[in-house]
């Protein structure tokens, strides 16, 4: 297989924008919306989410010639729930408030739609060096997604930021940005993060439809500017042949 | 009969205060994803009662008279998602042989469950907060009712949804989003139902 110019760099960035697992594929909405209420929370989800994607996808594909066409689907489940196990035991070991936090939500990478999906969709049929970066772009892209929903919900529901209460190597901080008072506590509700995804969703819906809208704008312009040149054409045979 | 209004009590309470779908987030993928249409959505959560269920039953002595005692409770995780993987499986093949027409719709939906959050959601928790097996069961059909209440109750409101003129951002799962946002506000008003019950 050939391999065009750069496509390393857009193997990386396609997880971050064009493919966002979270808002773009709708995968693995699970986690972000029950691990977002802060945003220390959602970044320990998108490290340990992306450690997990990263090893299980270098894994999968490095056994991509072992594991017959059969068995794979079981096969990648176990291996993604290994390293679950092990990613679990090292939170519980190193940052006990983190996983006393996550709970439960720690096994469930295990069924996290998008771990399996690029395991069976990319892993399986590129080499390591493409699944590393792939697994790395979609992680960090994932990451990105659920650190955006955790710091509306945060500043709208609590009207602060806080760092250092589960990374407890930070020292803590504390920033208010609207009073206390003014704080809407349903956003740390889950009401509250049903509405921000809904509403991150329809803002991006609204800018994909204004560029589809400018392009069929643009389109149209072309055609009528073709139409108008076929027309002048058109009108100058005529007058040629008039000449004649 | 302490034991068995406790138990109707925890079913109820994990149904409705503590669901699955609008509190505890379990189970959003097929929640978002198959509850267009309302026969589907009744299959996919009828499918999902059996399931957890059956997981419930297996998963609960599993951990605690095999992995406890042969000393690899940490590998909980790993024994869950097999014992699911094959229960999912095996419903497919007894329904398969059983009752075609069943399997014909339920079929589609039947390898989603394998990686659907709620079932080893379920089988995790309880085995993490220690729960007897009556309770394990008593949260399990809890939850999967609940699943099934809720995943119906939103596939009705998004056909209504379809052909009602919704901004045109937000066509589509957005304002079916706000929607569930506003199903779990109706939820949390029977927050604190039964805590004038002593038991």
């Amino acid at each position: 297989m050939k391999r065009e110019k750069g496509y390393t760099k857009k193997n990386f960035l396609k997880g971050i924008i064009a493919e966002n697992p979270l808002f773009v594929s709708i995968l693995g909405t699970c986690p972000a919306l029950a691990t977002t209420k802060t945003i220390e929370a959602a970044l320990g989800m998108g490290i340990l989410f992306t450690i997990v994607l990263i090893c299980s996808s270098v894994l999968v594909s490095l056994l991509r010639k072992v594991i017959s066409e059969e068995i794979r689907t079981p096969a990648y489940i176990v291996i993604i729930a290994t390293f679950v196990t092990i990613v679990k035991m090292f939170t519980n070991a190193f940052l006990p408030e983190l996983f006393s936090t996550l709970g439960v939500f720690i096994s469930l990478i295990v069924v996290n739609c998008i771990v399996l999906g690029r395991a069976e969709a990319y892993a399986s049929k590129n080499n390591v060096f493409d699944s590393f970066i792939d697994a790395l772009g979609m992680g960090l892209g994932y990451t990105l997604a659920i650190l955006s929903m955790a710091l509306f919900r945060e500043i709208l529901g609590t009207g602060a930021i806080s760092f250092g209460k589960i990374f407890y190597f930070i020292p803590y901080f504390k920033l208010q940005i609207i009073p206390k008072n003014y704080a809407l506590s349903i956003f740390q509700n889950p009401a509250g993060a049903f509405i921000v995804f809904g509403v991150i969703l329809a803002v991006i819906a609204f800018i994909t439809n204004r560029k589809k809208e400018y392009q069929a704008y643009l389109a149209r312009q072309e055609k009528i500017r073709k139409a108008e040149e076929a027309k002048k054409l058109a009108a100058q045979k005529v007058a040629e042949g008039g000449n004649k | 009969m302490n034991i068995f209004i406790s138990f109707v009590l925890a079913i109820i309470s994990s149904m409705l205060i503590d669901n699955v779908v609008l509190s505890r987030f379990y189970g959003i993928c097929p929640f978002l994803g198959v509850s267009r249409k309302v026969n589907s959505s009744l299959g996919m959560g009828i499918a999902v009662v059996f399931v957890i269920i059956l997981a419930t039953l297996i998963c609960w002595p599993l951990y605690n008279y095999v992995l406890v005692p042969a000393g690899i409770a940490f590998m909980d995780t790993v024994a869950y998602i097999l014992v699911i993987a094959s229960i999912v499986q095996l419903v497919g093949l007894f329904i398969k042989k059983y009752s075609p027409s069943l399997y014909k719709s339920l079929g589609i939906y039947l390898p989603l469950i394998t990686t659907n959050c709620a079932v080893l959601g379920v089988a995790q928790s309880n085995t993490d907060q220690g729960l007897t097996f009556l309770n394990s069961i008593a949260n399990a059909m809890g939850t999967s009712i609940g699943f099934l209440l809720i995943i119906v109750t939103f596939s009705c409101i998004r056909v209504r949804l379809e052909s009602s003129n919704t901004p045109k951002a937000f066509k589509g799962l957005p304002i079916a989003l706000i929607c569930a946002a506003l199903m779990a506000i109706a939820l949390v008003g029977l927050q604190g139902l039964f805590s004038g019950i002593k038991l």
